[in-house]
């Protein structure tokens, strides 16, 4: 037994009734049909392991919230068991059941309180709280004065007071000053290491993508995918461009990752190669070297404009540049339907040292989510090494000027 | 059942520290502060005392004071508003705390049980403030004081569990909470406070016991006027209404404790 979550054949329905009475009635066994049922989830299954970061994806309304709130208990399934072992805490809503007209430090006996800690577990990390929060005298103020940043950093302290067996993180975690982000990011992940479950709601791929190492993407109240948090993140991608008569596929690549094509197919990639100075296509490429990537497209069926873009990920899937032809006033007009088109992106690779992923997009206007005829994820995949710069990390490279000097 | 007396207990803190809170925002902004929790009472006494006093002179049989009505009606008026208290707090207990239920998993009898603690933390500053005034009426009761908590204990059972079990309906069917508040009005008059079971015909006597709160609030005058234990004969009907209606309210509790947050 190693999951701290099993989630078995969860699914949740609100009911109308024709009249309330008709649903007090049904709690005594009186077989009252509701008038109405609408099915948020629907056999929903996933168990998480000890430890697991786990993102949860969907558009609004496919039901994520309506999950997390069954989770942590505020919500009861129709059907189905949530089984889980160990305390839950959630940062879903910061600084809920906060009184404006008390100070930070009694909202956070209340909160904590509300949380089902005893008074001798709050105070002894009191201090530890005040220290996290760091907004100074503030503390002994009423909350009523806080600006809506210093609130959340006193409720982020509050709720990870004690490390929890799962924490739920949802979007709320991204409003609050940078530093701040930084800093809550930085304990989130040390509560991981420790092997705290996370749970990730998340509208941002790069969090997701960063933070995870599974990802469960629900649409319309169903588990449309689940696995690698890359695969799933460029399905949703996809999905929400999705448009009518448009497919996705999923293809599995030699290297074992999935890559994700969708579209309506009017435009099609036919082909794509990062060439060299010499006009040689080229799989390794050195820190700065002056390279071309070359895109041919068909043109199946007539369309009234067409842009073509392309972003490069580093290998965790975060995007590293990205850009398309709209934004250098190079759309197409009206191509020929049965036309074959080059677009050719010339640069240097001022990127680190690592391996990177090529992704396409062709679509009618400046983003890809209106009339999508092509998304293709890793198109091309290729390499930086360095060979003749000196050495250096990270994912960029800056071209440097060096200067020391005894300055007495 | 045990389960949830657990979680309950587990959260005393929690319940304490809402009681306090309930009270400190309150009057957090006000330069008195607690004194307020004194002042209103008092006033309220004072009013009774003083004013009606002065109006309705007239002595009742067996009281020697002439200040006979004032203290009659306090010795009435506390139980009731112990009871009024309880009683329209839990009827929009879980539709005031919507959004904690909807947000935060804690055990939702954790709410109930702060509202009766700030009911009786009122209530004891009344009964204090009452003897006080009392004592300068020259009426000291204290012969029978020991009957105070036992009725204090009827009438927090009788209001929850009339309360919880309206207030549970409540979140499903709102009218049920506008509809109390009108008949917790004619409830008050149909309850001997302010007038004298004496006034009313004989031949609608047996009306008046029907109401559970008649028996009570006698017991509270024969406590606080009369200086003598309450009838208990007259006890027995309220003390079985509100076992009765506690039950009722913790089974359709019970029933409808997974559907509430649906619809909260």
């Amino acid at each position: 037994m190693n999951n701290v979550l099993e989630v078995k054949n969860i699914s949740k329905s609100f009911k109308d009734y024709s009249s309330e009475w008709a649903r007090v009635f049904s709690w005594f066994g009186l077989k009252v049909k509701p008038l109405e049922e609408h099915h948020i989830l629907r056999d929903i299954n996933f168990n998480i392991a000890h430890g697991e970061a786990v993102g949860i994806v969907g558009e609004n309304g496919a039901g994520k919230s309506t999950l997390l709130k069954m989770i942590t208990g505020t919500l009861n399934p129709s059907k189905g068991t949530i089984q889980i072992n160990g305390r839950i805490s959630a940062i879903l809503e910061l600084g809920m059941g906060f009184h404006p007209d008390l100070t930070g430090r009694q909202n956070v006996y209340h909160s904590a309180g509300l949380m089902g800690f005893t008074h001798e577990q709050i105070e002894a990390v009191m201090d530890e709280i005040e220290a996290f929060a760091e907004i100074g005298d503030y503390f002994d103020q009423p909350v009523r004065t806080y600006s809506s940043g210093m609130q959340m950093r006193v409720a982020f302290a509050v709720a990870t007071m004690y490390r929890p067996e799962i924490l739920i993180v949802d979007e709320a975690l991204s409003v609050g000053d940078a530093y701040f982000q930084h800093k809550s990011f930085e304990r989130i992940r040390a509560f991981q290491k420790e092997g705290t479950t996370l749970l990730i709601v998340s509208h941002d791929r790069g969090a997701i993508q960063a933070i995870c190492d599974r990802a469960i993407l629900l649409e319309q109240g169903s588990v449309l995918k689940d696995g690698e948090p890359e695969a799933v993140m460029d399905f949703y991608n996809a999905l929400i461009a999705q448009k009518e008569n448009s497919s996705i596929t999923q293809v599995e690549t030699e290297d074992g990752k999935v890559q994700t094509i969708s579209g309506t197919g009017e435009v099609q990639l036919e082909e794509i190669s990062l060439i060299n100075t010499k006009d040689e296509k080229i799989e390794y490429i050195a820190v700065g070297e002056e390279v071309t990537l070359n895109i041919k497209v068909k043109v199946n069926k007539l369309v009234p404009q067409m842009v073509v873009g392309y972003m490069i990920k580093d290998r965790l899937g975060q995007p590293i540049f990205g850009t398309n032809t709209h934004h250098y006033k190079q759309v197409i007009e009206n191509p020929k339907e049965g036309s074959k088109i080059e677009f050719n992106f010339g640069f240097c690779m001022n990127l680190g040292v690592g391996s990177y992923s090529v992704t396409i997009a062709i679509h009618a206007d400046d983003t890809h989510l209106s009339s999508n005829y092509e998304w293709q994820d890793q198109a091309l995949v290729f390499n930086v090494v360095n060979t003749s710069k000196e050495e250096f990390v990270g994912s960029s490279w800056l071209k440097q000027k060096v200067e020391v000097k005894y300055v007495n | 059942m045990r389960e949830v007396l657990r979680a309950v207990w587990a959260y005393r803190y929690f319940i304490i520290s809402s009681i306090k809170t309930e009270f400190r925002s309150r009057f957090v902004r006000s330069k008195l502060g607690a004194v307020w929790m004194i002042l209103h009472p008092l006033a309220q006494v004072l009013v009774y005392a003083l004013i009606l006093s002065q109006i309705m002179t007239a002595k009742l049989p067996g009281v020697a004071t002439q200040y006979a009505y004032p203290i009659y009606i306090l010795s009435g008026i506390i139980g009731w508003t112990l009871f009024a208290e309880i009683l329209s707090k839990s009827l929009n207990i879980f539709i005031s705390n919507a959004n904690l239920l909807k947000k935060i998993s804690f055990p939702k009898l954790a709410l109930p049980l702060i509202t009766i603690g700030t009911a009786l933390v009122n209530f004891t500053i009344f009964l204090v403030m009452m003897f006080i005034v009392f004592g300068f009426l020259g009426h000291l009761p204290i012969h029978a004081l020991q009957w105070i908590p036992i009725l204090t204990l009827l009438t927090l059972t009788l209001a929850l569990g009339i309360g919880l079990f309206l207030g549970t309906l409540n979140v499903f069917i709102r009218d049920i909470g506008q509809f109390m508040e009108i008949a917790l009005n004619f409830w008050f008059w149909l309850t001997p406070v302010v007038y004298m079971m004496s006034i009313v015909p004989q031949k609608y006597h047996v009306l008046f016991m029907l109401n559970p709160m008649t028996g009570i609030v006698l017991g509270f005058q024969n406590v606080l006027l009369y200086d003598k234990a309450p009838d208990l004969s007259i006890l027995i009907y309220p003390t079985l209404f509100a076992i009765t209606s506690m039950i009722l309210a913790m089974i359709v509790f019970y029933k409808a404790r997974e559907e509430m947050a649906d619809v909260l």
